[in-house]
């Protein structure tokens, strides 16, 4: 591989559906699923004489958005016609906006990689442009014909542009999901990538590194799923070494990621690129949004993940890492502040542990999110508080957890005592074990003593299990050190 | 300037127009005029003039959220000349 001479540059234009109950300029409704041309008004079939009438909600997530990566928000934007023939575009245009978006600018801070290679990074947008999405052509066979439903046609979206600064695959998965995460967080996309209300293009370059200009871009269009974001950005990016190493020139074109091969397509090249003449859209007059509408979204707007991960890392003492793991959720973020409420400040490390460890670990086995944890906030932090005062062991918790897990609703004091889960504190019974593991396990004992500070975990191992995990591990510990002291 | 039959054909193309030779050359003889015209204009002084986006001094009103229009499939596919299973059939086209 030549990677190492080349540098990848990347920028991705990302589709985020707005959760608005009806269309971006019709009253048709919006919501996934209906049978096929059931949500189609007269504007949206483009009947001529028909006038859009541009949405309130659609125009607050757009500034709500912008607010939330510190953009601007422009006082007058215009929206233009972007002209192309489609049989899922009714009107033979889309209405879209071009010379004058209602954000541009702003920025999203990542996090890249995991463990000690992660790093942050912050990567600044261009712009962000409302405009409506097309209706969805089915190429399925209609006796040699397509089907065309156009529900989906007049659905508001926003799109995002990012500015060319992510460099590798992660980078660009790393921003996609945190942008994933900010449109759920701020509530104005339901973030559904299956339902295509997520969808990602990628611009992919390569230069050798350390030069200043940029190399012949390929467009990947409609990614709609991180993990084939990774894999057609990583193909791409070896394709084009590739090409230059063998002396070939990129040539502009818009690819299409085959996700069973494994492989990008070219879709169409330069020379059959659309020329969209775009122009400002007649039947539409400039929008205006006055400071205090913005003022009025800006109050509204919930604490957003960075600020709330900066607050867990320095008032809760989270590590970095469990932060942006929680906050990388509204839901998860909200479940944790919930516990966290309940259990007191004081608890707020064990609560992250059991809710990241445990609780996220059965959901993530099971496939389920936070939403549908069979346990409440105030369930897991009885659990952290009988844990943290010594009632339960760690393994006594695991066992309440799977008892609410299988649904039981007793609560934990009730459970502790009606599944024997309470620690053993008993000095004269723990005595009496620890006396039988170390008769039990010389050679334990004797690596010990000459030094080997690990050979104690076999022995406190020996006196957990004769006590089927009740024993408080610390005071074993302490007292098989005591007794070998002696 | 001049427009070549060229330029007229490519245009054409990209607005789905069928055009002979002669109406292109008839076309290209029109739209010099036209492009005359856009010449004067183009001659105006402009330096410190904000764009005009509309010609109507007015900004765009607003619709509150709400579902107001009913389904009208019946009537539209009353109007096409191809329907199955509630879908309309058009020639297939993959995006090329």
């Amino acid at each position: 591989m030549h990677s190492k001479r080349y540098e990848a540059v990347i920028g991705l234009e990302i589709h985020t559906q707005l959760t608005t109950r009806s269309k971006i300029f019709s009253g048709a409704a919006t919501a996934f699923g209906a049978e096929p041309n059931r949500q189609v008004s007269w504007v949206d079939a483009a009947l001529p004489g028909t006038l859009p009438v541009l949405n309130r909600e659609a125009v607050a997530c757009a500034i709500r958005f912008g607010l939330a990566v510190h953009g601007t928000i422009a006082p007058c934007s215009v929206f233009a016609r972007k002209n192309y023939f489609y049989p899922d575009l009714p009107k033979g245009y889309q209405i879209s906006q071009y010379e004058r978006p209602v954000v541009s600018g702003g920025a999203l801070t990542i996090r890249v990689g995991d463990g000690a290679n992660a790093y942050q990074k912050t990567v600044h947008l261009t712009r962000a442009h409302l405009e409506e999405d097309a209706g969805k052509s089915l190429h399925e066979d209609f006796h040699g014909m397509s089907g065309i439903d156009l529900n989906r046609a007049g659905t508001p979206l926003l799109e995002i542009v990012s500015e060319p600064e992510l460099h590798s695959a992660a980078e660009a998965v790393a921003y996609a999901k945190a942008l994933h995460a900010l449109v759920r967080w701020i509530g104005i996309c339901d973030g559904n990538l299956q339902e295509g209300s997520f969808r990602v293009d990628a611009n992919v370059s390569v230069r050798p590194r350390g030069a200043t200009t940029l190399g012949t871009r390929r467009e990947i269009k409609n990614l709609n799923s991180f993990r084939f974001l990774h894999q057609a950005i990583e193909y791409e990016i070896a394709w084009q070494i590739d090409q230059l190493e063998s002396g070939r020139a990129i040539e502009q074109a818009t690819v299409l990621f085959d996700p069973t091969k494994g492989e990008t397509r070219v879709m169409r090249t330069k020379e059959e690129a659309h020329d969209y003449r775009y122009f400002p859209d007649p039947d539409l007059l400039p929008l205006v949004i006055p400071a205090e509408w913005i003022a009025r979204e800006r109050a509204a707007l919930p604490e957003l993940p960075q600020a709330l991960a900066e607050r867990f890392e320095a008032s809760y003492g989270l590590s970095a890492h469990d932060a942006a793991l929680i906050v990388s959720d509204k839901a998860l973020a909200d479940f944790f502040v919930a516990t966290v409420e309940a259990a007191g400040v004081a608890l707020a490390k064990p609560c992250a542990n059991w809710l990241l460890v445990e609780v996220l670990g059965r959901l993530n086995k099971e496939e389920r999110t936070i939403e549908s944890a069979p346990v409440t906030p105030h369930q897991l932090a009885a659990l952290v508080a009988r844990v943290s005062d010594g009632t339960l062991s760690s393994t006594g918790g695991k066992q309440l957890l799977a008892a609410w897990w299988a649904g039981d609703t007793r609560s934990a004091d009730e459970l502790i005592d009606a599944l024997a889960l309470r620690q053993v504190n008993d000095t004269a019974l723990l005595e009496q074990l620890v006396t039988e593991a170390i008769a039990a396990n010389p050679k334990s004992v004797a690596e010990y003593r000459a030094g080997k500070e690990k050979a104690l975990n076999a022995i406190v191992g020996a006196v957990m299990k004769a006590s089927k995990g009740k024993a408080n591990p610390q005071q074993v510990t302490e007292l098989i050190r005591r007794a070998l002291a002696s | 300037m001049a427009f070549t039959t060229e330029a007229i054909h490519r245009l054409a193309a990209l607005a789905r127009l069928a055009l002979t030779d002669a109406e292109a050359e008839q076309m290209a003889h029109e739209l010099d005029g036209v492009f005359a015209l856009l010449d004067r204009l183009q001659a105006a002084p402009t330096d410190g003039v904000e764009p005009l986006a509309h010609p109507l001094e007015l900004t765009q009103r607003l619709r509150d959220d709400a579902v107001t229009e009913p389904d009208r499939r019946d009537a539209l596919m009353a109007l096409a000349p191809l329907a199955e299973n509630g879908l309309y059939l058009v020639p297939k086209v993959i995006e090329s």
